[in-house]
């Protein structure tokens, strides 16, 4: 206790520490802080300045335009779209995601034989590439060769992601929710292990049915870890669908796919509109920033009570 | 198990059973349409039941995807960037949490900020850096005009312009993805739960920092080591964005990229046999490994995404 009145405490330190001296910690940080420095920090300042300047392809000829570019963009017709896209298509998923997540996790925390065997299972698309789910899906539905895509014809639906763009946009919801599942999955039975049984037996002799439990008392505990996973799925959608997008539909047809993500890559390598791409650039890394803080919050109570 | 309910019992296999066949309906077809010809597979319906292609198609898969080089740069890659990780979290997380010096918490927050940053939202400048790594030198020279300075100091004119290309190399697809908050956050709690008493110890016996570091704090690491190293094996070997946009040649190029140039195009043969095929092999390696180390897969993935 004397180390402690001696000084004051400080966030994340060990009481036993190796004292005061800079040289060695500066090493070890080192190679952290470099890659952080070229390949995060300077990077992003450079997006934030190319945002706000206007260059011709050949980057010959450089103007300073002020937030001419947001202005420009957030005027498009085009990214307006593809807001709203990115809005649905992250949406859905989450919603798909989370939902089947839940029934998944409620059942496996019923059953007792089993439940590695399913488990085991469920958890495999998480080993699976975003790119091979979404080849793997886009065969299904492939209109020409798809078995599913041959069950939706017998049926009499004109099924064709090619030229639809609304059996594009599903299509490729379903495959970033097939590869997702597993994850918000893993996280709800972890956290249903920790649901006190004491409380859930004492429910029972009040006379809750299991699902009452399920929907009174383990929900509400689950809470935390639903929130943490409602923001994963977000930045997963947001950011690593992108895989998916690519290898499936290229952000077609007529911009029915075209997520925010991808739209910078084409705006920025395909149409070396670098201006545009950067301000959109921008504008992902605030919406990153967000997510980050919201996930902070979630990070930080589990310090509070797992340390 | 509070009490016994037969039905809801069997209502949650139905559950999980349907669950698992969502998991294992595409994968299944991947398997059937790899084991039939070209011709087969364009049949409508698709035969149900597997074909007696299978071998054939994955040999043919295996050659067009240039796969005995790609695999390799996947291996390579997905390594390169596990070891990394670990190697560089351990090293700040240990000068964070067991050192005292002024600009701790500085350090701190900019390997945080760098969670904010996901690497897709700035291709274009990361780009730029990987493509000539000297470029932020060469910018900070600029900016300070060294060159001018020089000129006025010395008398002579020198241009200095550094170049630093890493597309196509292994650097190139590696270092960009080592940066890692989450691994130094993960190995920052677990070192918070050691017992101050090793370390008080460790002083008392006349033991250095990094003494100590080698020989207490990493062997104690070594479970969360492992199950972190497994979700960075699947992080490496599934990676997309980078790879596509670095590896012009290719055989530079991921066994996800090259698997990329096997799906059939609207103007090509639709040789879907052979691509799904292809899919098989790329995630097959991923797949054995959360198949083998499922109990440590499971603790990774928890931990590291706290």
């Amino acid at each position: 206790m004397s180390a402690k009145t001696r000084r004051r405490e400080e966030a994340g330190l060990k009481r036993a520490n190796f004292g005061d001296g800079p040289g060695l910690p500066t090493l070890l940080l080192l190679p952290q802080l470099l890659i952080l420095l070229f390949f995060f920090f300077i990077p992003s300042l450079r997006a934030l300045m190319q945002s706000v300047l206007l260059s011709d392809p050949f980057g010959t000829n450089v103007q300073f335009v002020w937030f001419d570019n947001f202005k420009t963009l957030l005027a498009s017709s085009d990214y307006r779209q593809s807001i709203a896209v990115t809005f649905w298509f992250t949406a859905a998923q989450n919603v798909l995601t989370l939902g089947s997540a839940l029934v998944l996790a409620f059942a496996t925390d019923r059953i007792v034989r089993g439940r590695s065997a399913y488990r085991t299972i469920i958890l495999l698309p998480y080993a699976i590439a975003p790119a091979i789910a979404g080849i793997l899906w886009a065969f299904l539905f492939n209109p020409a060769v798809g078995p599913l895509a041959q069950v939706l014809h017998s049926f009499g639906i004109a099924w064709d992601p090619n030229l639809n763009p609304t059996d594009a946009l599903l299509l490729v919801t379903l495959a970033a929710s097939w590869k997702h599942i597993c994850y918000d999955y893993i996280f709800l039975v972890v956290g249903l292990l920790a649901v006190p049984v004491s409380l859930m037996e004492a429910a029972a002799v009040d006379g809750a049915g299991p699902i009452r439990r399920f929907v009174s008392i383990a929900l509400p505990m689950l809470g935390p870890t639903i929130f943490f996973l409602t923001v994963m799925n977000f930045i997963y959608g947001f950011f690593e669908t992108f895989a998916i997008i690519d290898a499936v539909t290229k952000g077609g047809p007529a911009g029915a796919t075209n997520i925010l993500v991808y739209k910078v890559f084409v705006d920025g390598f395909v149409n070396l509109d670098l201006g545009s791409s950067a301000a959109q650039s921008v504008l992902l890394m605030s919406f990153a920033l967000i997510c980050t803080l919201l996930q902070f919050r979630y990070f930080d109570r589990k310090v509070n009570y797992g340390v | 198990m509070v009490e016994r309910s037969p039905v809801l019992n069997m209502i949650c296999h139905a559950i999980l059973i349907a669950g698992a066949l969502i998991v294992c309906v595409p994968l299944y077809f991947a398997f059937v349409a790899g084991s039939l010809t070209v011709a087969e597979v364009q049949k409508v319906p698709l035969p149900w039941l597997p074909g007696g292609r299978f071998f054939d198609n994955l040999q043919l898969a295996w050659n067009k995807g240039n796969f005995s080089r790609t695999f390799a740069n996947s291996i390579i890659v997905a390594l390169g960037i596990t070891a990394g990780k670990i190697a560089v979290s351990l090293l700040s997380a240990f000068a964070i949490t067991y050192f005292r010096f002024r600009y701790r918490m500085l350090a701190f927050w900019l390997i945080f900020m760098s969670l904010m940053l996901p690497i897709e939202v700035r291709i274009v400048p990361t780009f730029e850096a990987v493509a000539n790594a000297a470029l932020p030198l060469q910018w900070i020279l600029d900016t300070l005009h060294v060159t001018d300075l020089w000129l006025w100091i010395s008398g002579h004119e020198v241009l200095i312009a550094l170049e630093w290309n890493m597309v196509n190399t292994y650097p190139g697809l590696i270092l960009p993805l080592i940066a890692s908050a989450t691994a130094t956050f993960l190995f920052r709690q677990f070192f918070l739960t050691i017992p101050e008493e090793l370390c008080e110890a460790a002083r008392l016996d006349g033991a250095s920092p990094l003494h100590f570091f080698w020989s207490i704090l990493l062997p104690l690491s070594v479970p969360n080591m492992v199950a972190l190293a497994i979700i960075l094996f699947l992080f490496g070997w599934n990676q997309y964005l980078w790879p596509l946009l670095f590896t012009t040649d290719k055989d530079m190029a991921t066994a996800v990229i090259a698997l990329k140039g096997l799906i059939p195009r609207s103007d090509s043969e639709p040789a879907w046999n052979v691509a799904m095929s292809g899919a098989l092999l790329t995630m097959l390696p991923p797949v054995l490994v959360v198949l083998l180390l499922q109990r440590w897969f499971i603790k990774g993935l928890v931990d590291s995404s706290k």
